[in-house]
Parts: structure tokens; sequence; C-alpha cells
């Protein structure tokens, strides 16, 4: 025990310099959207390949869809550093669960898996806002959408990431059919759901700084899945 | 218990503080600060300017660590052939620097001494990377660098950098420090203009680089090295560099 | 004071919510944050004027308020000033600076020269201590020759022969340490001056949309808005418009009108007096 308390110490002030201190933060938050559609026996997942830090740009051609399987996509937007390392985490145990029950992990089962593993980092979380999507056990399109700390959320389409809030109730409006009259339900086609995607990004582009450059999409349908790119304005 | 003398007014104001005219890194901390670990950069080095070309990678960093706003040691070589495979530039803290260097070393040497012919190659080196820095982050203790990989797999180049957090990207151009904010858009644009630079157009883009960068980055210094490697020339490390100044404009302004 | 003639406001700022406003933000209660132009604005001296340069973007926080916004200030015949920082700031101060150099031209007969406005805008910047939040690119050609002045918002001033400011004045600087010299022909300097507010547009994420130029010469001003359209919108794959019926109608209601009388009053155009 020191005899003087710390705060019973004299104060000079002509020499009581602050410590300089570098404030670490472990979170980036590196921008980007993710936008998720489904249908009856497809699924569309877009996002952009703009990888930011603060008012610059790292690169414009960063992928930020993951393939975990023939059937199931995830799309990560937040901090960059932690979506690599979910990422590989959940590639793995894909593969170990692969290797112990002899089959391909389904998509719900996935999408239950990275609830987990996400509610496991509860109080250091990973800062990722998470899409995930695929074909569920009947073939049908599902997304999955999630918090940062695992709470997951089945939808039929979802946006997420930096420009999330701006194109949510353009998708509710648009896919949704929400707050319209004699509208019909006519099912959700392909075509129609790719060019609601591109649209809505371009609108992204238009409005939020860390959206833009392109955008990479996959199409996961029963035949697999295709990738298409798509440019975005690029300032 | 202290009287007001102990409390008095400050001598002057909105002046330096007596003895700490010079802002040094982490230089007044208090005992009850013991157990933070390693939360600020000490000696630091600047800007790291990497280029991809057609058949290569181009790495250039100066040789200034910095003491805070002193400009401390003026040989501080910072651009590292790792193999013949890989080269390795570096900014941020000097000390964690020479750290990990020593730990890749090691590595090399390790794998040397098995003789089965592989060696490192720059993803994995690369990857390696992003995994020791992103474990340091999570332990609140980060390595404070930038690191910036460049090298030659299965016949292509490659350049990729990670961070203090572990945040890593691949591109053909990978600017650290002020040079994200300087050289990126010289390089960018450039690129943009003729995407297959051959290995002298790179030289001498990322040498007018250095040499902006040492007009308008305060912590930079006008001798540098540089590192290429591409097949046919293998991985060379050039330097000391001395930047190609003019300073003409300075009898301009009145 | 009758209520048909009001009390003129003392000149100046009103501090009158001050307090209140301080109190509200205590109780978690934060001040609404103003539009900033995150910007790239830049400035050179070529053989025969000056060149201004910005782009036009204008953001709140993350998302892009304004996307072709005027960021190229009037200030008088032979001098304009491009703004950064706080959006209001900027328009205000040069809007003001702007009418004290017409009264200062017609009080002393002459062509106000750039140094005055300079030294208005600094004198102005400095009595705020910083508040103001105006960064200034000030340009001109007076009796004396062309003039470039950046000017920071706490008041203090440069003189050089290029300058940039903003957001993305390092990657305009960048362009022009690499390319600048004193005598570059007007073609010459427009291209630069182009170039680096693009290098803004697409390596700052603060600075987007078109670049705007302005070329002061002595005795004539080209300002080129839209000088170059640097990014395209993306073109729309599908039509957005609702068919008719689309809104819901929750309820109706007429109200008659009767018409009483009808009376047709000729108004005769009144000329202003300019005697």
């Amino acid at each position: 025990m020191s005899l003087v308390q710390p705060e019973m110490r004299p104060h000079y002030p002509d020499y009581a310099t602050a410590p300089t201190q570098h404030h670490f933060s472990p979170y980036a938050d590196n921008g980007g959207s993710v936008v998720a559609i489904a249908g009856d026996d497809f699924v569309v997942i877009g996002a952009d390949t703009r990888l930011s830090a603060g008012f610059s740009i790292y690169t414009r051609d960063q992928n930020k869809l993951f393939r975990l399987s023939d059937t199931t996509v995830l799309g990560c937007s937040g901090c960059w550093c932690d979506t690599l390392t979910l990422t590989r985490i959940l590639t793995a145990r894909m593969q170990m669960y692969q290797q112990e029950h002899n089959k391909v992990m389904t998509t719900p089962a996935c999408a239950q898996m990275l609830s987990t593993m996400l509610y496991y980092k509860r109080f250091f979380p990973y800062y990722i806002s998470n899409i995930l999507v695929g074909l569920d056990n009947e073939g049908k399109g599902c997304v999955y959408s999630y918090d940062p700390i695992g709470h997951c959320e089945k939808a039929t389409y979802r946006a997420g990431g930096s420009a999330g809030a701006l194109l949510q109730p353009l998708l509710d409006n648009q896919i949704g059919l929400k707050n319209m009259q004699n509208v019909g339900d006519s099912k959700l086609s392909l075509e129609r759901a790719l060019a609601v995607l591109k649209d809505v990004f371009i609108s992204a582009a238009e409005r939020d700084i860390f959206t833009g450059d392109s955008i990479l999409i996959n199409v996961i349908t029963k035949d697999g899945i295709q990738d298409y790119s798509f440019q975005l304005r690029k300032d | 218990m202290f009287n007001s003398v102990m409390n008095a007014p400050p001598f002057w104001h909105n002046g330096p503080a007596p003895g700490a005219f010079y802002n040094f890194p982490g230089a007044s901390t208090t005992p009850q600060d013991f157990r933070q670990h390693s939360q600020a950069p000490v000696t630091t080095a600047t800007s790291i300017v990497a280029l991809q070309y057609k058949t290569g990678v181009v790495i250039a960093g100066d040789m200034l660590g910095s003491y805070g706003s002193l400009a401390r040691y003026r040989n501080c070589p910072r651009i590292l052939k790792v193999n013949d495979n890989i080269i390795l530039g570096a900014g941020g803290d000097y000390a964690d620097f020479q750290y990990v260097k020593d730990i890749i070393e090691q590595k090399i040497i390790d794998e040397d001494c098995l003789d089965d012919g592989f060696k490192l190659k720059p993803k994995s080196l690369y990857c390696w990377l992003t995994r020791i820095m992103y474990n340091r982050r999570s332990k609140f203790d980060p390595f404070w660098n930038n690191f910036v990989v460049g090298g030659i797999q299965d016949g292509e180049p490659f350049l990729g950098t990670v961070d203090k957090l572990g945040t890593a990207y691949a591109d053909k151009i990978i600017c650290t420090g002020y040079g994200a904010y300087i050289a990126v858009p010289l390089l960018r644009d450039a690129v943009e203009k003729n995407p297959n630079l051959t290995k002298v157009e790179a030289r001498q883009l990322v040498e007018k680089c250095m040499e902006v960068l040492y007009y308008r980055d305060a912590r930079s210094f006008p001798k540098y090295q540089i590192a290429t490697i591409d097949e046919t020339e293998g991985a060379v490390v050039e330097g000391p560099i001395d930047v190609n100044q003019n300073w003409n404009l300075a009898h301009m302004i009145q | 004071m009758s209520v048909l003639c009001p009390e003129t406001p003392a000149p100046g700022f009103s501090f009158a919510n001050c307090k209140r406003n301080a109190l509200l933000e205590s109780k978690g209660f934060p001040v609404p944050k103003a539009t900033k132009t995150g910007t790239t604005i830049v400035g050179i001296i070529f053989k025969d004027g000056v060149i201004l340069g910005a782009d036009t973007r204008a953001t709140e926080d993350t998302t892009v308020s304004d996307k072709n916004c005027e960021k190229i200030h009037y200030l008088a015949p032979n001098m304009y000033c491009c703004g950064a920082g706080t959006a209001a700031d900027t328009e205000q101060t040069t809007q003001m600076i702007s009418s004290q150099l017409e009264l200062h031209r017609l009080f002393t007969n002459r062509v106000a020269r750039v140094a005055t406005a300079n030294q208005m805008l600094k004198q102005y910047l400095f009595r705020y201590q910083g508040h103001i939040g105006a960064a200034l690119v000030l340009g001109g050609v007076d009796s004396t020759g062309p003039h470039l002045y950046s000017i920071y918002p706490h008041g203090s001033t440069d003189k050089l022969p290029y300058t940039t400011m903003g957001s993305g004045s390092l990657a305009a600087m960048a362009v022009f340490e690499s390319r600048w010299n004193p005598d570059l022909e007007e073609e010459e300097g427009v291209k630069l001056v182009r170039d680096a507010i693009a290098a803004g547009i697409f390596n700052d994420l603060g600075s987007g949309s078109n670049v705007d130029i302005c070329i002061i010469r002595k005795g004539s001003v080209d300002y080129r808005r839209t000088f170059d359209e640097a990014n395209k919108k993306g073109v729309r794959q599908s039509s957005y418009r609702y068919p008719k019926g689309t809104t819901a109608v929750l309820s109706s209601k007429t109200i008659d009108v009767e018409v009483v009388d009808v009376t047709v009053h000729p108004i005769e155009p009144e000329h202003m007096d300019t005697a």
C-alpha cells in the first residue's frame, strides 16, 4: 500500500501531459452490402465487391460470397478480418461434418450451425452481417439472416450490410409486395429476382458511399450454382 | 492535505508543456496501465508501395524509423527477400516487424533443413500472416504492422496484404500508410491506362510514388529500398536508393 | 415596437438556444448532423490565370445527400471560391464575403483584389475560432496577376501555385505533385485539374459524381458546370411504375363548392424604379 493515495497526489498542471494513447479497436468496418432473394425453386444472392476502410477503397474486386456446399452460399459484410476467420472455420466444419456423417450438410443444418458458431462468440462477437442462402430439404429457395451474435431469422428476401437499411424497404415493396393493392400473388420468376437484385444495387451505389464498383451474383438451383457479375459506379 | 500551492494555476497556457515539446510515443504511462499490452507503436516505419506487373511484383519502402515525430533511425531496412518465391515489406512498429521477421526466417531455416525440395509459397505466408495477426488482435495485443507479401506462385504473380487486425486482401495495387491516400490514386490511374505493365514501367511508377510520398508524408525519408520478383530474374532487393527530388517550386513561392 | 414593424435582429449569429441545446445534449438528445461536403476541391495557377475544380457529392454521414451540388461559389466577377466542409458554412460565408466585396468595389471604384477577399475571409473565420467549418480554395485574377489561396476553418491561409482541400485532397495533391509545372497552357491545366478531381472522385469515398471546373483569366471567366460526367448512373433492368389502383383508398368524401359570384381584376405590370 502506498503512502499517498493516487487521488491525493499533488497536481502539477505544467508537467502533467496526458498519456499518449493509441486507441486500439479490434474491429474495423469494411463496408459492403449483401442482398438475397428466394423463389420456389431457386435462390439468388448478390454482394458488392468493394472492400473499404474509412474513406478509402482497399480493393474494387473482393468476392464476399462463400460457397459452403453445392446448395449453400454465405454472403458476409462488415468486419473483414472476422469474415475471413469465420468462413475458414465454417469450411472446416463443413468438411468435418461430411467426413463424419458421409453426407453434405443441408442448408437448414448449416444455418443452425452458423447461429451456434456466432453465439459461441457472444461476448467478443464476429462483427459481420451474415446472409445464408440455399435450397432446403424440399428444394425450395431459402434465406437466413443473422445479427452479429447469432440471432437467426428465416425469410424469403433480405438486404444486409452498409446499405441494408436503405434496401430492405424497397425489397419489402417490390418482392414482399407490401402496401399495395390489386397486385395479385404471381410467382416470383428468376428473371424478375435477378432484375430487382441488380436494380437495388444500382440504387445502393447511388446513395451509400460504401457500396459500389461491381456485384457478384450467385444463382442456386437444383442444377448447381451459377455466377454472374455486374458493374456498378466506381466513385 | 495539500495546500493551494500544490494546486497552483498553470504557469503558462497554450504552449507545449515543459519537456513535452516533442510528442514521444508511449512517453508517460501511469502505474495503473501495467496490465495493458503494447497498445501503441514506438519506433515506426511509414508507407509501403507495391505493384504487380505483367510477370512479377515490385515492393518499395523507405528506410526511416520514426520515434514519434522524431526522425530517429535512418537506416531501417524493412523490405525482405523471404526465399526465392517471396518478397515481404512491412510498415508500422519496427520492433514487432523484427520479431515477426525472426519467426519467418526461422521457418525458412527449418524448411531448408528438411531438404525435401518444398519451398514456402507466397499465398501460404500470406495466409499464415493473417492468422498470427488475427490471433494477436484477438488477445488485444496486436502486432502493430502492415505486411505486404509479393511473390510468384504457380507461374503467376501474387500480391497481398495483412494489417494489424488480420484484415487481408489481394490486389494488383497495394499501398499502406499514407501511400494508401497518395500513391494508390497515381498507381490506379496508371494501371487503368496500361494494364500490362512491364518491369521497367512498374519500377518507374513506384519510384515516382516514392518521390511524391517524400514531398507530402512528414514521416518519410529520401532513401528507400525496392524489391522485385519475377521468374526470369528471381527475387532481388535493391537499395538504398535516393529519391529524385526537385525543389524548384520552393523558389517560386513568395 | 409594433407587431407591424418588427425589431431588426441584431447582426451576427444568435446564440439564444445554446444553453438549451447543451442541456438537451447532456440528456442524450444530440444535435442533428449538418450536411458535410466530404469533398475534393482544387486550384492551380497556369500561364495566364487560375483554374478551380470541384467534385459534386454532398454527404450526410455515410449517405449521399446531393449527387450534383455546386461547390465552386461566386465571389466577384474576377474571383471564385471552392468550399469544403460544412455545406451551410461554405455557402453562407462565400455569399456574405461576396456582398462585402461588391460594396468594397463600389466604394473604391476598383476591381477588388484577391488578397482583399483572402483577408476578409480569414478575419471572419478566425473570429469564430474554427466553429465555422469552411475550408476554402480562393482563386482569382486582379491587376496584380493571378492568385490562389487556401483558407482553413481556423483562419490560417496559404498562398500557393497549386492547392487541394477536402477529404480527397491527398489524392488530388498526388496528381499535382507529379504533374504540375509553372508554365502550363490552359488546355493542359484543365486536363490536370480534371485528373486531380477524378483522382478524388474515384479514390476517396467522400467525393463523387461529376467534375466542375472554373477557369479565370484576365478579364474573362469560363465556368464549366459538369465539365466531365465522371460517373454514369446504372441503367435499371425493369420498370418500377405503379399501375393505377395500387394505392388503397381508405375513405372518400365529396365537398360541393357553390360558386356565388365571379369578378376579374386586371393587373397592370409594374416596372422597377431604376432611376
